[in-house]
Parts: structure tokens; C-alpha cells; sequence
């Protein structure tokens, strides 16, 4: 088990950081994402892996898992899910505006009304 | 007594909610935040005031006992930074009511949630509570940068998300090997447990601690981590970026707090982990930032990269870890942040009367009030660039001597004074350009700019601020070496947190 979830965490993130380093906005969503993902695997393991042990205190039983890894996990993928959600509008909206997913070339200079253009 | 801890997080927190529900009366909407803000203003006056008697005080939420529940701890740092804070806020807050709180929606709200991380970033005492105030803090900044809208924002803001969300994993990432190695998140807790953690999990712990200084040093706009800042802080609304030149300082503070009570002198195998890449990278910083001055063309990009000179001065002091040189680095600290934020003020100013020429390096016709503008902006190049008598000259001075002793002495005094050579042109050129220069081009503005003087006041009121900084030079400096003796003797903080001696915490509860 230790091996599998190693390396699905490595994978998740070698995959992640590859398609963040890519020049469109769509890919380097999909890469925070994937990195995200193993970020939360990797969180939850840090609890040592066990398997049938509850969390919470049970009468049967006398060994527990770790429950703190597991509320982590879940405000981070609380927190993960909703930044995505909010850079996949951005991403959205960008592209509208400007006609372009790039996110390597530099901030697009557009004509804009002079009471609303900003600097450089 | 130590229930007003969490106030600086409850006033902002409950203030964002009754804005929402308040959103259809605009006016109303500012009178709240102003008074919310005010009111956090007075209670950081009054956690200041329990702070400076000394000792550290802690704050259980539910009453949990530490270190299994959370706590928020005020000690001289934390209320310092908090007070700071509530002052550049107000500011803020009364140049954003003059219109551009209505240039988009819901302004308000998020200036209290991102007033609430911050104010809990520097209160909390749990490094994943730190992730989570970061967060708050981060998303109530995106959503004020993007504020107003247009194309510049979106493409500045896609960057700033994209590298925070990169940041925030990375945060995670640390977290986790901390908690699988030690077995605790509470940074008193941490303080006596890292020096204690199995042989084989020293190159974990010691990766864990540099993934987080990682992610502070990103905060703090660290060459090369600074490249975010210049085009997040030139696109964000004026009010918006103002504000932000605390949150750089967020990343100093944490910084400073995890690097001194964790990962400080008694962290065990990751003892002093931090010093050495600090210096380097701020000397860089240094050398990026005066660069970046000397090269903008527009007024608020050389703010941008004033904003990041500082922090390389700021974070040379901090790489020593010593008592003096904390004490220089606090100083410079509350420096910068008010004089960061009237620049950004002074900048929108200069460019709201400028028609069509807003803000860029090039004379045009006078603008209205130049002269009380040209005076403010004068003072602020004096105070950023470190020049006799503000405060920049008086923190630069300390930074300066805190490092004579030290081996890299040479190289610090060498680049810390040449690039303010750098800064002082940059400014000076800035200056000439927009108020000297133009008073040699005829002709009228357009289209014609509002001229109320008034709106002068809050850049005004956070120049004032450096100038008493200056002016009391000499209880500020005795008041941070009492905070920098507190950092450097992390004792008082872990008894206040644990509530025992931590000889017998060491004995329960190890992995």
C-alpha cells in the first residue's frame, strides 16, 4: 500500500508541476489541480496509513487512526476546490476580454477609456 | 483580559458579514466599514497596550488545552504588527470612500476579510492556522485586486491566483512533512519538539522547514520569488495596493516568528535552517528592486519596485537573527509599510489629475494642488529612498550598524548603499519628470481633473506617520528591542502556550 500511494502522490505531482510550466491557461489549471490532488494524498498519509481504525473514539475498538491529518485534509480541499473554481472563472473571463489563453506573454496593453486606463 | 486577543479577527469578520447584508445602501455600506475599522484601530490600541507590559499572553478558542486545540497568541511582535496594521487600514479605507469602493462590487466586505487574515496571520499560534489566514487573507486579496475589472486585472490577477495557489500547496506540502515528523502543529509545542525528532527524519524536517521558508519568502516578494509583485501591485486598484504593502510583510512576519521560535537557534537539526539563504537572496532583492526604480516609466511601477527594494533591506537585517538586527528589521518594518502605502496613495493622487498623462514619467501640463503633491511626494522619496531626517534614513542606519559585526559586513554595506544611490536617482528623476519638468509645458489638462485638496489627507495622514516614527525614534526603538529580546528568548512564549514548564510536556505525547 505504501508504494502505491508513494508513487500515485509522486505521478500526481510530477504531472502537475509538467503542466504548470506550460504557456496556456487551460493546462495550468489542470495542473494546480493534479498538484492539489497529491497535496491532499500527501496530507492524509502524513497520518500513517492504517486501514480499518476508526477516527473517532468507538466502543469496539482500542486503535486509532490519526483524526487530525483527515480535518486538514478537508479544509485544504475545501480551500483547493474553491480557488479552482475562481481561476477557472478568471481564466475564462481573460480570454473573453482579451482573445487570448497565454499566461506567458506578458499582460496584454489594450486601448482602454481613459477614465478607467490604468498605467504602463 | 486575554478574550480581546481575537478581537482584531471578530470586528473585520462580523463587519463583512453586515456589509453583505448592507450592499444596497452604498452609503451606509461605507460608514460601517469606516466605523469597523475604527473600531479595530481602537482595539489594537488596546492589545498593544496589554502586550507592552510584557509578558505573552495566550488565547485558548473553545478552551481547548494547548496544544491539541488552537490558540491565538499576542506577544510585543504580534500586537505591533496588528497595530500596524489597523493604522495603514484606516488610511486606506478613507481614500478608498472618495470613489473607488464604487468601481466594482462589494469593496467593503472583502477589505474586512483580508483585514481579518492578516490580523489573524500575525495572531495565530499554529502553523496550519497560518495556512488558513493565509488563504482568507489571499482570497479576499484576489478578489480586491481583480476590483473595477478590464483586461490588465485579469491577466495580472490570473498570475497572482495562479502563484499563491502554487504557494498554498506548498504550504501544504511543508505542513504535512512537519505533522508526520513531529506530531504537532503548535508552534510553542514545535519550538521544543523539533529538537527532538529521530535521526531518520531529520532530512524531512529539514525539507519541511525550507518548503516553508519557500513559501514565506514568496510572500515577501524574495528574489526570485519577487516577480509577482510589480505587475500584481501596478494592476490592483490604489486602495487595494496600499494595503498590500502589508501583506509582503506578513511574509517577513512569519518569517521572523517561525525563524526565531521554531526553527531558531534551538531547533535541533534545523536549527538557524533559514540564515543562510536569507542573505543572499536579499541582497539580490536589493539589487533587483533598485534596478526595477531606476528602470520604470511609470510612477507606479517605481513604487512596485521601491516596494521590493525595501524588502531586501528589510530581510538583510532579518537574516542575522540577533537581537539588534531584529531590532533594526521591526523598525525598517513599520517604516516601509506606512510609507509603501503612501506612495501607493500618492501615485493614484498624481494620476486622478493628470488626464490622459495618469501617472507616467513624462511632463505634462501642471495638475492641480501640484504644489501641496509636489511637497508629499517629496517628503516620501526623502523617507522610501532613506535620506536624512525621515524614518528610511534612521532604519537603514540601524540596519546598518546591527550588521557591522557581521562576516558578510562588506557585501551588505556595499549594496545596501549603493542601491539607495540607485533609489535616490530614481526618485529624484521621478520627481523632476511630474512636477518640475512640467511646469515648462503650457497648455490645460484634459480631460479637466477634480481638485479638492481634501482628498490629500489620508497619503497626508501616513506620511505624518513615518515622520513621528522618526520624531520618536528613541521609545519605538526601546519598545522593539524589548520585542526582539522576546523573539530571541522563545521561553516566555512556549510557558504562555503550554502553561508548563516545557521539560515536562517533552515527556507526554511524542509520536
Amino acid at each position: 500500500m505504501e508504494i502505491l500511494v508513494a508513487s500515485a502522490i509522486g505521478v500526481l505531482s510530477a504531472a502537475g508541476i509538467y503542466l504548470i510550466l506550460r504557456g496556456r491557461s487551460f493546462p495550468v489549471i489542470i495542473g494546480m489541480t493534479f498538484l492539489s490532488y497529491g497535496v491532499n494524498v500527501f496530507l492524509f498519509a502524513m497520518g500513517r496509513l492504517a486501514v480499518d481504525r476508526p477516527p473517532i473514539i468507538a466502543s469496539d475498538t482500542t486503535v486509532y487512526a490519526d483524526p487530525l491529518p483527515q480535518a486538514l485534509v478537508l479544509t485544504a480541499i475545501v480551500i483547493s476546490f474553491g480557488m479552482t473554481a475562481l481561476i477557472v472563472v478568471l481564466a475564462l473571463r481573460g480570454f473573453l476580454e482579451t482573445g487570448s489563453d497565454r499566461v506567458d506573454e506578458g499582460i496584454p496593453k489594450l486601448p482602454e477609456p481613459v477614465d478607467e486606463r490604468l498605467t504602463s | 483580559m486575554s478574550g480581546w486577543i481575537i478581537a482584531p479577527i471578530i470586528i473585520p469578520a462580523m463587519a463583512a458579514a453586515l456589509l453583505l447584508l448592507l450592499r444596497r445602501s452604498p452609503n451606509l455600506q461605507r460608514q460601517v466599514s469606516l466605523a469597523a475599522t475604527a473600531l479595530l484601530c481602537l482595539a489594537s490600541i488596546r492589545l498593544f497596550m496589554l502586550a507592552i507590559e510584557g509578558d505573552v499572553l495566550s488565547y485558548r478558542l473553545g478552551d481547548w488545552p494547548a496544544p491539541f486545540g488552537i490558540v491565538l497568541v499576542l506577544d510585543r511582535l504580534s500586537a505591533t504588527m496588528v497595530l500596524l496594521s489597523g493604522i495603514l487600514a484606516s488610511a486606506v479605507m478613507l481614500h478608498a470612500i472618495r470613489g473607488w469602493d464604487e468601481k466594482g462590487h462589494h469593496f467593503h466586505p472583502l477589505f474586512q476579510f483580508q483585514l481579518m487574515g492578516i490580523n489573524g496571520a500575525f495572531l495565530t499560534g499554529d502553523v496550519f492556522n497560518l495556512f488558513v489566514f493565509f488563504e482568507v487573507m489571499l482570497i479576499a486579496s484576489y478578489g480586491l485586486l481583480l476590483h473595477g475589472g478590464g483586461p490588465r486585472r485579469l491577466g495580472a490577477g490570473f498570475q497572482y491566483v495562479a502563484i499563491n495557489l502554487l504557494g498554498s500547496t506548498l504550504f501544504l506540502f511543508a505542513v504535512g512533512i512537519i505533522y508526520g515528523v513531529t506530531g504537532t502543529l503548535n508552534m510553542a509545542d514545535l519550538a521544543g519538539k523539533v529538537s527532538q525528532v529521530a535521526a531518520g527524519d531529520v532530512a524531512l524536517l529539514r525539507t519541511g522547514a525550507l518548503l516553508l521558508f519557500l513559501v514565506f519568502a514568496l510572500k515577501a516578494a524574495l528574489v526570485p520569488l519577487h516577480w509577482w509583485l510589480p505587475t500584481a501591485y501596478a494592476a490592483a486598484p490604489a486602495p487595494v495596493a496600499a494595503l498590500f504593502a502589508i501583506m509582503t510583510k506578513v511574509g517577513a512576519y512569519a518569517i521572523i516568528r517561525v525563524f526565531t521560535l521554531v526553527f531558531g537557534a534551538e531547533g535541533g537539526a534545523a536549527a538557524s535552517i533559514a540564515a543562510p539563504w536569507i542573505l543572499p537572496a536579499a541582497l539580490a532583492t536589493l539589487a533587483i528592486g533598485a534596478i526595477g526604480v531606476l528602470a520604470s516609466r511609470v510612477l507606479v511601477d517605481l513604487v512596485c519596485f521601491a516596494v521590493v527594494w525595501s524588502m531586501g533591506s528589510l530581510l538583510v537585517a532579518v537574516s542575522l537573527f540577533d537581537e539588534r538586527s531584529l531590532t533594526a528589521a521591526l523598525y525598517y518594518t513599520l517604516h516601509s509599510t506606512l510609507i509603501g502605502g503612501a506612495l501607493f496613495l500618492l501615485s493614484d493622487l498624481i494620476a486622478s489629475r493628470r488626464g490622459r498623462s495618469r501617472d507616467d514619467l513624462e511632463p505634462s501640463p501642471v495638475m492641480a494642488n501640484a504644489a501641496v503633491l509636489g511637497g508629499l511626494f517629496f517628503l516620501a522619496a526623502i523617507a522610501m529612498s532613506g535620506l536624512p531626517p525621515l524614518s528610511g534614513f534612521i532604519g537603514k542606519l540601524m540596519i546598518l550598524d546591527a550588521t557591522r559585526t557581521s562576516g558578510a559586513a562588506g557585501w551588505i554595506w556595499g549594496i545596501v548603499l549603493a542601491t539607495s544611490l540607485l533609489v535616490i536617482i530614481g526618485f529624484s528623476r521621478a520627481g523632476t519628470m511630474l512636477f518640475w519638468k512640467s511646469e515648462a509645458v503650457a497648455g490645460t489638462l484634459e480631460p479637466p481633473a477634480p481638485a479638492r485638496a481634501a482628498s490629500l489627507a489620508p497619503a497626508a495622514i501616513l506620511i505624518v506617520g513615518t515622520a513621528l516614527l522618526s520624531l520618536g525614534a528613541g521609545p519605538v526603538t526601546r519598545h522593539l528591542e524589548a520585542t526582539a529580546q522576546q523573539l530571541v528568548t522563545p521561553q516566555s512564549y512556549v510557558d504562555a502556550v503550554l502553561g508548563r514548564p516545557a521539560q515536562a510536556q517533552r515527556a507526554t505525547e511524542v509520536r
